[in-house]
């Protein structure tokens, strides 16, 4: 499978953060959801990013997605700053090389499984074709289904299949199991995992569960805006071995 | 209400609303336009009719009219003394032209006399705005009608130089004076008021008398009936005893001209406060139930929250309501604002043309209450259903979330297999066949808006083709001519000859009443030449209908007022001389748009009538180089009792109409635009609130605002698509509609629609719904990506 092409002058980090704050408000009001947080991200890896609520996790992954903007620090991809970026630069940034993964599924209702994947094949410049996405995820029988005719579980999948069909160079998945029980998890992480192993895509994964923590190349924490440890995983395991 | 000022739900319905403040602001616009025009109109109609009645009763104004040729002044006596009269008043009326300097076309109108003795009329009385009445026994002080002084600059002590019954006088003005009888000031036949052509003066009855040579003897009374009396019953016994004196029939206010105008405005006034108030709070419903059942339907988790907590049905529906009903106050107070403020102005303009003593608009305590009730009615209306589905929430059932949206039935997912879509056009027509009724009800709001925008620009058309028909096609003359007395032919023959007359066409025309079965109607009845050239009665498509031999060509109006058709013979009841009755076959009934016409052969009509070859008028074509020498010349010519001018009489009414209908053209643009407006903000505001998640996610994905605006947008796009046929079709409806209710004796309004009306209709329109999806587009420019998707739906 394609590994992302090197570039003139490109390391082999995909992110390189530092001194990362994100201040929500101001005044006495103001608050503090990222503290200088510093973090070199190596290419391909998966990462568990765990954390207490309200710990930035969410903030943290935002900003590397282009959701949201640093309110100081920097934030390189690949040698493109992002903290200065214009907004339609972050717009093609997400276009090009970032697939999101959320807990609610946000799926279009008006869209079956195939077009909500070719929503985004569409607009990628080097995309697969639905079908295999979806097959990626295990549905290749419900490609014509909508929405409303699936599984929590489904549904979930379709969204990593909508987020991989680009090819992205970077998966976003904010509590993507948040909303399912720990068999359908499973079945969901397993793809997750699938996908990073064949497209080499940098995956982050937000989870409140611990024992994800063991199907990952890297294991980051938060505690109160800033990375209390960052611990690399020799031996992960597979997604189906794990349970809870 | 023990303890906080506020509860806390109230407080939510207040953060409602200013968080929808966008959406509320547009709903109570259309309210408000609804509102201000039930107000301004209604309070209008309700102004008018109220004024004119309280006029007429302090001013003595007449029932009856009953002309003749010259009765001798005891009669007064048998006529006072005739069942079911109050009050008799005899006068003389005639004709004069006035001498006022400046170049142009001389005016022309009447002198009517005031009684001998100095004293107030019994009938018709004269609201002095300046100086007196003529001194007891004077016969050289007049008083002149208000407006026509005003445009001539006239006032009291000021002499002026009259001609009357052909003799040149010179009169003292002592007043300006309002008559009941000339709220609206029109010379006889015209179409339009024009002080600077047409007067009226009142001069004591002696001098009139001397001047006419009706010393004795009267040629009108005016009378006032008891209450309860018939006033058919009257005219005919009127009519009995004065037809040995020249009646010309007795009639009634329903035919006298400026009583019939001042009827037809109050009665077009009622007609748009029928038709129009209705349109508005309709639309209003159908924004207020798509807001309210958004609304709902978003909230059903908090509703089934409450329902547990104990808050009974009753309080849930009352939320609601609560939050329908400031809508609907916001909407009523702005639009009995504006319609005060509306009303005051239209009662300005309508000042300028019809003459009261006093026209205060003012709306009574009524006349807010029926807004109010309109207006609340409307939003509660439109607030019901989905309000009844809160209250009917399951406390259980709400805190279910609700199954997620399918589009997997219907004529939705055939889509799918559609090829050469793009998936946001597919996102787009799913949407909008999974919600048929919305779509349907905002295709409906714009459909309105396009109906109003059509019909305001109709009016043009109509005015238009009217003018065009009237001035251009069937009145070719320049001038017209009218003699105090019949002449003989011969007559014409010195004016034919004049330089600068280079067409002329004489007429004779006669009062009549034309009976058909039970039904009767007064008007003229014209005796014209044979191939009539410059003045005529045109058929569909602009050739001559002359009479033949024996034969009536009688306008349509007057035809289905009489309910007769060509064939039908009709009794044509003549005054002259032997007081002829004939019995004329229909021959055609060509439709006229203004004025009336019934015509003969001249040479029938004089035969009929036993006087000779005679005329006593003619219209005339002049060389344009020549006119103003012309003017002068016939200014001085004996036993011309007025002139009427083409250009003159065009030029007035055009005037009049572009000031009116520019008016309401311009006040139907504005409401319609609201209309549209609010419409499509509304349809835009929804469906984006509704997939806030949905454009969240595209925005996430790396879709840029434009491509997400697109999906929201030209959901709208296509829903004005379908509704702008459809409302230019129903605006052609509604101009029909107005076609037909919007006529009176004076003129019709034919039914015609330009194409431009129609372009500009529809511009207007798309520019209106273009125009919220800018205000929407910004919006979507500033959606909260993380906000939307952090949250369940
Ligand atoms: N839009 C916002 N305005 C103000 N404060 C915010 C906003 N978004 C997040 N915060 C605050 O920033 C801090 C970090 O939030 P973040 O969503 O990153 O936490 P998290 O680690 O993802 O938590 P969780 O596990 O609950 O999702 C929290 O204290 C939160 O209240
Ligand atoms: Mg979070």
């Amino acid at each position: 499978m394609a590994s992302p092409q090197a570039a003139p002058g490109r390391t082999d980090h995909t992110y390189e953060v530092r001194g990362l704050s994100r201040v929500y408000g101001d005044g006495p009001a103001a608050v503090h959801a990222l503290r200088g947080v510093d973090l070199d991200v190596p290419d391909g890896e998966l990462i568990v990013v765990l954390g207490a609520s309200g710990s930035g996790k969410s903030t943290f992954l935002n900003i590397l997605g282009g959701l949201d903007r640093a309110s100081s620090g920097t934030v390189m991809f690949r040698g493109q700053a992002l903290h200065d970026a214009s907004d339609a630069a972050l717009t093609r940034y997400r276009r090009d090389h970032v697939g999101f993964v959320f807990q609610f599924y946000n799926l279009m209702p008006s869209l079956t499984a195939r077009e909500n994947v070719a929503l985004v094949t569409e607009i990628a410049r080097d995309p697969m074709d639905p079908g295999e996405a979806l097959a990626l995820v295990g549905l290749e029988q419900r490609v014509d289904h909508f929405p409303s005719q699936m599984s929590g579980g489904e549904q979930q999948r379709v969204a990593i299949a909508r987020a991989i069909a680009k090819r992205p160079e970077v998966m976003m998945c904010d509590e993507p199991t948040g909303a399912l029980d720990s068999r359908t998890g499973v079945r969901v992480l397993e793809a997750l995992q699938n996908v990073n192993r064949e497209l080499g895509a940098t995956t982050f994964l937000i989870t409140h569960n611990m024992s994800v923590g063991d199907m990952a190349d890297r294991v980051i924490v938060f505690a109160d805006g800033a990375i209390r440890e960052n611990r690399v995983n020799r031996k992960p395991v597979r997604a189906s071995e794990l349970s809870w | 209400m023990r303890g906080a000022p506020l509860g806390v739900l109230d407080r939510k319905v207040l953060r409602d609303l200013w968080r929808m403040r966008g959406q509320v602001f547009a709903i109570a616009l259309v309210v408000a336009a609804g509102v201000s025009i039930q107000v301004s109109m209604g309070g209008l109609t309700v102004s008018l009719a109220e004024t004119r009645a309280a006029y007429y009763e302090r001013y003595r104004f007449a029932d009856v009219w009953a002309p003749a040729v010259r009765a001798p002044q005891p009669l007064a006596e048998t006529l006072r003394a005739l069942d079911g009269v109050a009050s008799v008043e005899t006068r003389i009326i005639a004709p004069v032209l006035f001498e006022l300097g400046g170049e142009g076309p001389p005016p022309s109108g009447y002198v009517q006399s005031l009684p001998h003795d100095g004293a107030e009329p019994a009938v018709n009385a004269l609201h002095l705005t300046e100086g007196r009445l003529p001194a007891p026994g004077s016969s050289d002080e007049a008083v002149v009608l208000d407006s026509f002084a005003a445009e001539h600059g006239l006032a009291a002590g000021q002499r002026m130089t009259i001609t009357l019954a052909g003799r040149r006088e010179s009169v003292t003005i002592t007043g300006v004076a309002l008559s009941p009888e000339w709220i609206y000031a029109i010379a006889p036949g015209q179409l339009a008021p024009d002080p600077a052509l047409f007067g009226v003066i009142w001069m004591n009855e002696a001098g009139v008398a001397a001047a006419t040579g009706m010393s004795g003897a009267f040629n009108e009374a005016s009378v006032r009936l008891l209450r309860g009396a018939s006033e058919p019953a009257v005219r005919a016994a009127l009519d009995q005893v004065l037809a040995p004196y020249g009646a010309a029939g007795a009639y009634g206010r329903r035919d006298q001209v400026s009583d019939a105008f001042v009827t037809a405005e109050i009665d077009q006034m009622r007609t748009m406060t029928r038709l129009l108030p209705p349109i508005f709070l309709i639309v209003a419903a159908f924004l207020v139930n798509i807001v309210v059942s958004r609304l709902v339907a978003v909230e059903r988790e908090q509703i089934g929250l409450l329902r547990a907590f104990g808050y009974t049905p009753v309080q849930i529906a009352g939320h609601y309501l609560k939050f329908a009903s400031v809508i609907a106050v916001l909407g009523l107070a702005a639009g009995a604002a504006g319609g005060a403020w509306l009303g005051a102005q239209m009662a300005g303009m309508i000042a300028e043309y019809y003459h009261f003593p006093f026209l205060l608009f003012g709306v009574d305590p009524a006349g807010y209450a029926v807004a109010a009730l309109l207006a609340l009615g409307a939003v509660m209306l439109g607030a019901a259903g989905a309000v009844r589905r809160a209250a009917r929430l399951e406390p259980a059932e709400a805190m279910r979330p609700p199954a997620p949206a399918d589009y997997s039935r219907g004529l939705g997912a055939g889509l799918a297999r559609l090829k050469g879509l793009d998936h946001q056009s597919r996102m787009v027509l799913r949407q909008l066949l999974r919600f048929p009724l919305r779509a349907g009800l905002t295709g409906l709001g714009l459909a309105a808006s396009g109906a109003l925008l059509v019909c305001a620009f109709y009016f043009s058309d109509a005015v238009e083709a009217m003018v065009e028909d009237y001035f251009t096609l069937a009145n070719r003359h320049d001038l017209s001519v009218h003699l105090s007395d019949p002449r003989a032919m011969g007559a014409l023959d010195a004016l034919a000859e004049r330089p600068g007359v280079m067409e002329i066409e004489p007429f004779r025309a006669e009062p009549v009443r034309l009976r058909f079965e039970q039904r009767e109607v007064m008007t003229a009845l014209t005796g014209v030449v044979d191939d009539p050239r410059l003045a005529r009665l045109t058929g569909p498509d602009g050739e001559t209908i002359a009479p033949v031999p024996g034969g009536l060509v009688l306008s349509r109006d007057l035809a289905d007022r009489l309910g007769v058709g060509p064939g039908g013979t009709v009794t044509a009841a003549l005054t002259r001389g032997a007081r002829p009755e004939l019995a004329l076959q229909v021959i055609a009934t060509p439709q006229t748009w203004v004025g009336s016409g019934a015509q003969m052969r001249l040479d029938d009509l004089n035969r009929a009538l036993g006087d000779g070859d005679v005329i006593n008028g003619a219209v005339l074509r002049v060389d344009a180089d020549e006119a103003a020498a012309l003017y002068a010349a016939l200014k001085d010519a004996p036993g011309i009792a007025g002139m009427q001018f083409n250009a003159e009489a065009r030029r007035t009414f055009q005037a009049i109409m572009d000031e009116s209908l520019g008016t309401v053209i311009g006040v139907f643009i504005l409401f319609a635009s609201v209309i549209a407006l609010g419409v499509a903000y509304n349809a835009v505001r929804v469906s984006m609130a509704e997939r806030d998640r949905e454009l969240a996610s595209l925005r996430v994905m790396g879709f840029s605002r434009g491509d997400v605006s697109y999906i929201l947008l030209a959901e709208a796009a296509l829903i004005t698509l379908i509704a702008l046929p459809a409302g230019l079709a129903a605006g052609a409806l509604l101009a029909w509609g107005m076609s037909l209710s919007m006529s009176s004796d004076v003129f019709r309004l034919p039914f015609v629609i330009s194409p431009a009306s129609f372009a500009y209709a529809g511009l207007i329109l798309v520019v209106s719904v273009a125009l919220s999806g800018a205000l929407v587009r910004r919006r979507i420019d500033r959606l909260d990506m993380v906000k939307v998707l952090k949250t369940r739906e």
